[in-house]
């Protein structure tokens, strides 16, 4: 009898970890070489790498293809500014508040919507978002259908200097989104990722191999909203300003968050890096074009459907077998005379 | 004692066509029953209505003597009621090895690290341990078809529902089929198996039941029954393959 043992990582996941680890040590001194304007670029780019990710889990794992997250990215924004201006709240631990009362709305959401299917889900969802954003234009202390700002003394309050802020902004940024990412990655490393992994394949073959489908999907929904708000309240901490109509926006928080995880590679966690990283790169070197540029977007996408409809990273990790994370579990022999 | 899995009045339509008319099935501790039948006789939907993929008009679902008709797939495959596709449905982006993995740690409420060298010797003995680290997506029908097998093997079964796995065999492999669910049977798993591959049942069961319209028309000693009259009549032309 020969032993055996089980290893996650790969040789190219060993190269994905470290160009990942050198990555962000570059990215976290970024403040000490960047200027204002690409801590800014770079901080933006850090939550719609966490919006993807979050939105790739939901609709690239558990099949829940949601066009109505901006409900949770509204809702956490919304939840911040009510708790600094109403509870005087500091604003970083208003964000971490946010998550898990957005977690908590998120059950009766689910509860409606998962009577849905398909693209009756989609619309459902939604529905629900728009029906967050009526009723946002409705809080008055919060300025109704115009919205709020953050009062000047809070913002004062969080640092010495406009600088200083805006460091912690970034830093901020960066550490939620290495917070989201890494907890994506545990999750699918987990006997809950065997499970997701599983039903993002197959989902009738899940079922009759013992997975209570229902339930996980139920769980990464929460978990997703539980993400999504945190990330949406940090979005609009660094706006400084919270409207019903750019909080609540499908064109922001969704239709550009697909876009990005559909060309980077739906249900695979680095699809949603490498597509936001072209999302940017195409923004800011298009955006002089005015609207042209939206349709170029579009043809992007469906030129990357048609020919690659697992995005750009399933393009090369089916060719090359590559995983820039240690995913996957591979069975390896040892010999007999050392077991 | 009870029949470990039994069926009672089952019956399903789908819009005219009748795929169930009343089934009576029951599967004794231990028994291996084939199942043939004519393309369309409901065979398959027989499965995923013992197993709930697919509900029943009325009637009842028992496994081991306790109604099961309103219980979920994952319960009952949980429960010890494993199957396998006719087409095979494997997790395609992940490996051999995890979808044996998912099958053992799901199927069979166990944790993850428990089940790997379970799920090691499972490939081993189903053909696949060459290609455990292989996509399963990238697999040939045949190994998909042993695949199959070996996920419904990982979840531990007390029945196991095997549907065609012998159909675009080579003799050779047919033959190690044989002796794998022969082993299987051996370690006091029941089974239901529908195959149009008729030697590969006659070498098997203790007992054949013939489907037709949705209803069992014969169903007795394999030999016997391959050789009635009935029998001849739907399987013209196959019946001397027997």
């Amino acid at each position: 009898m020969s032993g055996y043992s089980v290893e996650h990582a790969t040789r190219s996941s060993r190269v994905g970890v470290a160009v990942i680890a050198i990555a962000l040590v570059v990215l976290a001194t970024a403040p000490f070489w960047g200027d204002r304007q690409t801590l800014r670029l770079l901080a933006e780019l850090f939550t719609f790498v966490a919006l993807a990710s979050l939105w790739n889990l939901l609709a690239g794992y558990a099949g829940l293809v949601s066009v109505g997250q901006q409900a949770f990215v509204g809702l956490g924004a919304y939840l911040l500014f009510a708790m600094v201006i109403l509870a005087g709240v500091h604003p970083i631990a208003a964000i971490f508040i946010a998550g898990p009362i957005a977690a908590l709305v998120s059950i009766p959401v689910a509860a409606l919507t998962f009577r849905l299917r398909g693209a009756y889900f989609a619309i459902g969802t939604w529905v629900v978002a728009e029906v967050f954003r009526l009723l946002a234009s409705q809080i008055s202390v919060l300025g109704g259908g115009s919205g709020v700002s953050l009062p000047a003394s809070v913002v004062i309050a969080m640092a010495p200097t406009r600088t200083a802020r805006e460091f912690e902004l970034y830093w901020l940024a960066l550490g939620l989104t290495v917070l989201v990412l890494a907890a994506i990655v545990m999750l699918l490393r987990s006997r809950h990722g065997l499970a997701l992994t599983a039903i993002r394949d197959n989902e009738v073959a899940a079922q009759s191999n013992g997975i209570d489908v229902t339930r996980v999907k139920l769980i990464v929904y929460v978990l997703t909203a539980f993400g999504t708000a945190m990330v949406g309240a940090l979005i609009f901490l660094m706006k400084l300003r919270v409207s019903p109509d750019t909080a609540f926006s499908v064109n922001d928080w969704t239709a550009f968050v697909i876009f990005i995880t559909v060309i980077g590679g739906i249900g695979r966690v680095e699809g949603p890096i490498i597509g936001t990283i072209i999302f940017f790169f195409m923004r800011q070197t298009l955006s002089d074009l005015g609207s042209l540029y939206l349709l170029i977007m579009g043809a992007v996408a469906i030129v990357v459907m048609l020919w690659a409809p697992k995005g750009l990273w399933g393009l090369i990790a089916e060719r090359f077998g590559w995983q820039a994370l240690p995913l996957q579990r591979h069975l390896v022999s040892t010999p007999q005379d050392k077991s | 004692m009870p029949a470990i899995l039994a069926l009672e009045s089952i019956a399903k339509r789908f819009g005219a066509v009748v795929v169930a008319d009343g089934i009576d099935l029951s599967l004794n501790e231990g028994e291996a029953l084939g199942i043939i039948g004519p393309n369309g006789a409901g065979k398959t939907t027989l499965f995923g209505m013992a197993t709930g993929t697919v509900k029943p008009d009325s009637g009842k679902v028992l496994f081991a003597g306790k109604e099961i008709t309103a219980l979920p797939p994952e319960s009952r495959c949980r429960l010890g009621l494993a199957r396998s596709f006719q087409i095979p449905q494997p997790f395609s982006g992940m490996t051999v090895f995890e979808n044996v993995v998912v099958a053992a740690a799901f199927g069979n409420n166990e944790r993850e690290k428990t089940v790997y060298s379970r799920c090691a010797d499972l490939l081993e003995r189903c053909g696949l341990a060459d290609k455990a680290n292989k996509r399963a997506g990238g697999l040939t029908l045949l190994d998909r078809k042993r695949l199959e097998l070996a996920r419904a093997l990982a979840t531990k079964p007390r029945v196991l529902l095997l549907d065609e796995v012998a159909g675009g065999l080579t003799e050779h492999e047919c033959t190690t089929l044989i002796a794998l669910i022969k082993d299987v049977r051996a370690e006091g798993v029941s089974i239901i198996w529908i195959e149009h591959v008729v030697h590969a049942l006659l070498a098997t069961v203790d007992r054949l039941a013939v489907l037709h319209g949705g209803k069992f028309i014969a169903s007795g000693d394999p030999h016997t029954v391959i050789k009635s009259a009935e029998v001849a009549e739907i399987y013209m032309g196959i019946a001397a393959d027997a």
